[in-house]
């Protein structure tokens, strides 16, 4: 075992791991935040999906020991806990989420996109979201739920 | 569909279930709402006061109303359609209700959330409950104000006196607590006219803690001092550990114990631990590491030949054979002797995996007293019976807590997975979570039954279809428990083989044997699925055959409008576990959803080369379903589903909002099956493994819109959950044969 500083949501956390421990195992064991998401440990559903100094990145498929200053944001970081981010928003108003166990995954993709790409086209959205898969089978509510956030956050 | 085999314990409201409920706790739920509070209203009483008239309900002297959501959460939203059908008997403010989740007991009635009964078995109960509550508010009111109870209305949160004056419902419940309880027979159910919420579109109650990652599901849960295992399982299901190394797995950091489990033998049940090899950790990387490290030996058993693509063959083998006859109407053999044209398919659905997006998890604390779960499981009574069997326990010392489903489909329906962290927790003495991999989910699910399908049908001279013989061979669901259960069940076929409805003079459906060789389980929809399929795909057959447009061709063969009687066709079929007086197969509803839906996919429209619409319709789990796919077929063999058309007569819709979710997600769910999904087994080891290999749709695979037109309805609500899933896949066939002229007979659609 290891200890790594770890900046996650703004705040600097020691943990204690094996080096190899997949940044996922690290957020949701050692840190207990359980909104990020176990799915396959292969980066082939995205339920895990974190921000890596931004960027979307698959928290299974990353070890801790490769994480250095970077900065990490999960689910529970994209709001201030008092205003929703605006893709949350859209999310609500659309009404997205079935059993809703992938969906923090694709927020933080759809979160991710926009940022790099505020005005995203359909082909825009399939090619960030084509990594997260829903099997209850709500990809058309998060397609639109990803043009109505690009038009909240143009507000 | 469980309770197809384990007759279905029907709640009926009787005074025996409206046990005053002591288990209903009111945690500190501030409520910003001020209350004013004058002789001519008086909203709170005595902040102690509890009024729980029945097990689903409890409002305390704040005013906050308490509802149980009794059966599981997995996507449907049924945790908050239930309480929002209480909630409206009630007449309480749907801001006033804290929706609270039952645990698993006897006491709620029915909790197997399977088959899509939901709302169908509750519907009533759960109204009565409301106005059995909503009643005694109103007798509470007027012994206040000394008048009668004609003169007393409860509505919004209130019950209101005819000169004006109201008492609120956290005032009246200590007084109403003390009254009795009024006779089932008394109590008077709103007029639907009068719904506030049924009907209406409303947001399910975990929105916004899904979406903000607040939300707890089975792999969510944390209890103090908890340890994590995993479990390599044996390939072959229900064999053992002939020997194992555990060395280089205990010199994994966190690693703290390695033993085995006893397997079941074969059949292994619905509810027993696979067995194998465990590993305990202190976290989980340190288990599935571990787990990496060690080398098994297994032991062989009567399944470690079975491979799939030989099965397969051998079933279509038998299925060109004459079987056991499971309906026979008219003389099959003389019509086709008759007939003019004669139409032969076969069809081949292959072995499928649920692959909920959460794997199978569960957190087991057994101590000397008992053992408590907290799990993502459909059916908490069987899974807290289970748990107390294999620890050879009393069910009142096993608590099951059930947590939100991160998806189910069928296969949290088996508690296996609950079992399993049970019987670490005994032998490690501390609470364990219980993690199965994605690889393990794959390879030891309780599958979808592989299927072979042959099909013949006779048209003679005057273009009528006269001839229909349907065999279905394929593994039933019963030998995952009873070695002897190898031939297809009579519910089994009902699910779409034995109840097709079409006039067809002569008609015969048989069986061969097929035993089952590894688990198999319950999948949305279940043998509907292959059914519908191959039903479906021979309607559009015939159509072609006879020249009539398919959608005429299902309003010739369906017939005039009528009530079908099932037993003329055959003993043996079931109508989900329904009287048929109760839930009639009425023709007028099939035809209506036909024709609806040719209006609103605007059905015949001028396509471009490449693309076709192709429709088909399928009653399940109660439900009239049709759909019409529209796809274009590039040059590439690519398929673009461009729109589906879902029209749905499903009774009384309580939240149309969810029925539309559960029909997009489904064209999505059969997307998989229809394109991607296919499970191998090769000498009795599962070929897939992950995401990579066993395929489900992605955003890029899924419909581009899917239009969801509910019919209008006061009739008794019937299933939304698995009705979706059915005839999508036929339709989408049938479409690219009118876009290409390619008949599609074998899941997954290989175009190529």
């Amino acid at each position: 075992m290891a200890i790594f500083k770890l900046n996650v949501n703004g705040q600097t956390k020691d943990v204690d791991a094996l080096p190899d421990t997949p940044l996922l195992w690290v957020i949701r064991d050692n840190l207990q935040l359980s909104g990020t998401k176990f799915g396959c440990g292969m980066a082939q559903c995205g339920a895990c999906t974190v921000h890596l100094d931004g960027t979307a990145i698959r928290s299974c498929s990353i070890p801790v020991s490769s994480i250095g200053e970077r900065s990490v944001v999960t689910i529970e970081g994209i709001s201030d806990g008092t205003t929703l981010h605006p893709v949350q928003k859209a999310w609500i108003e659309t009404n997205v989420p079935q059993c809703g166990y992938c969906q923090t995954g694709q927020i933080m993709s759809a979160v991710a996109l926009l940022a790099k790409n505020p005005t995203p086209t359909d082909q825009d959205i399939n090619n960030a979201m084509s990594g997260n898969l829903c099997r209850c089978g709500t990809y058309e509510r998060i397609k639109k739920a990803i043009h109505s956030a690009a038009k909240i956050s143009a507000q | 569909m469980n309770t197809l085999v384990e007759e279905s314990k029907i709640f009926k409201v009787s005074r025996r279930d409206f046990i005053k409920s002591t288990s209903v706790g009111l945690s500190g739920l501030m409520l910003g709402i001020s209350f004013s509070c004058t002789d001519s209203k008086k909203l709170l009483g005595d902040p102690n006061a509890r009024f729980a008239p029945n097990v689903y309900i409890s409002i305390a002297g704040n005013g906050l109303v308490t509802l149980i959501a009794h059966r599981s959460e997995m996507g449907t939203g049924i945790r908050t359609s239930l309480p929002r059908i209480i909630a409206d008997e009630l007449e309480a403010t749907w801001n006033m209700v804290k929706v609270e989740q039952a645990e698993g007991d006897e006491k709620y009635g029915d909790q197997n959330t399977d088959g899509s009964y939901s709302v169908r078995m509750f519907f009533v109960p759960l109204r009565k409950a409301g106005a059995m509550a909503r009643t005694m508010l109103e007798q509470a009111a007027a012994k206040e104000w000394n008048v009668d109870v004609s003169s007393c209305k409860a509505k919004d949160h209130e019950v209101v006196h005819t000169s004006g004056k109201t008492l609120g419902y956290g005032y009246l419940a200590g007084k109403a607590s003390t009254l009795p309880l009024p006779d089932e027979g008394t109590l008077k159910l709103k007029d639907p006219a009068d719904f506030k919420f049924i009907g209406k579109q409303f947001s399910i109650v975990d929105l916004e803690d899904i979406v903000t990652g607040k939300a707890k599901f089975g792999m969510d849960t944390v209890v103090p001092n908890t340890k994590v295992a995993v479990i390599q399982r044996s390939p072959e299901a229900g064999v053992g550990v002939k020997s194992f190394n555990a060395d280089a797995a205990m010199k994994v950091p966190g690693v703290t114990k390695v033993f085995k489990i006893d397997p079941p033998g074969f059949p292994t049940a619905f509810n027993k631990a696979l067995g194998g090899v465990v590993v305990v950790a202190e976290n989980t990387w340190s288990a599935m590491k571990g787990r990496k490290e060690l080398t098994v030996e297994w032991e062989k058993g009567n399944n470690a030949d079975y491979t799939t693509s030989t099965y397969i063959a051998d079933m279509m083998k038998r299925a060109k054979t004459k079987g056991k006859v499971r309906r026979d109407n008219g003389n099959v053999d003389k019509a086709f002797s008759e007939s003019t044209k004669i139409l032969e398919a076969e069809f081949i659905v292959p072995t499928l995996s649920h692959a909920s997006m959460e794997t199978p998890t569960a957190i087991a604390s057994v101590t000397g007293s008992g053992c408590e779960v907290w799990a993502p499981v459909q059916d908490s009574q069987n899974t807290r019976k289970s748990v107390a069997d294999a620890l050879g326990m009393d069910v009142k010392n096993v608590k099951v807590n059930v947590t939100l489903l991160g998806g189910a489909f069928g296969r949290k329906s088996m508690p296996d997975f609950v079992v399993e962290a049970a019987l670490i927790s005994k032998e490690i003495g501390s609470p364990v979570k219980i993690v199965w991999t994605r690889e393990d989910d794959i390879q030891h699910d309780f599958y979808h039954s592989p299927s072979a399908q042959y099909m013949k049908v006779g048209i003679n001279k005057d273009n009528q279809v006269v001839g229909w013989l349907h065999r279905s061979v394929f593994p039933p669901i019963m030998g995952t428990v009873m070695s002897d259960a190898n031939e297809p069940a009579g519910f089994e076929l009902s699910l779409g083989m034995i109840d097709m409805p079409y006039v067809i003079g002569n008609v015969r459906c048989e069986t061969h044997v097929a035993p089952t060789r590894t688990r198999i389980g319950w999948l949305r929809s279940v043998c509907n699925i292959q059914h519908a399929f191959a039903v479906c795909g021979m309607i559009d057959e015939i159509a072609h055959a006879r020249g009539v447009d398919p959608v005429q061709n299902i309003m010739d063969l369906i017939g005039e409008d009528r009530t079908i009687d099932f037993k003329t066709f055959s003993e043996e079929v079931a109508n989900y576990n329904e009287k048929q007086e109760d839930f009639p197969w009425e023709t007028a509803r099939f035809k209506k959803v036909v024709t609806t839906a040719k209006e609103k996919s605007n059905w015949g429209k001028q396509l471009p080369k490449g693309s076709g619409q192709g429709i088909a319709v399928h009653r399940s789990f109660l439900t009239y379903v049709a759909c019409v796919v529209e796809v274009t077929v590039g040059d590439n063999n690519k398929i673009t589903i461009n729109k589906v058309d879902y029209v749905v007569d499903c009774g009384i819709a309580v939240n149309p909002e969810r029925v539309k979710s559960q029909f997009e997600g489904g064209a999505s769910f059969s997307t998989s099956i229809a394109m991607k999904s296919e499970i191998t087994i090769k000498n009795g080891a599962t070929e897939q493994s992950n995401f990579h290999n066993y395929l489900i749709a992605r955003m890029t695979d899924a419909p581009l819109e899917t239009a969801v037109h509910i019919i209008e309805s006061d009739g008794k609500p019937t299933g939304a959950g698995e009705p979706p899933v059915p005839p999508f896949a036929p339709a989408l066939c049938n479409a690219i044969f009118a876009a290409t002229g390619k008949r599609i007979r074998q899941l997954p659609i290989k175009l190529a």
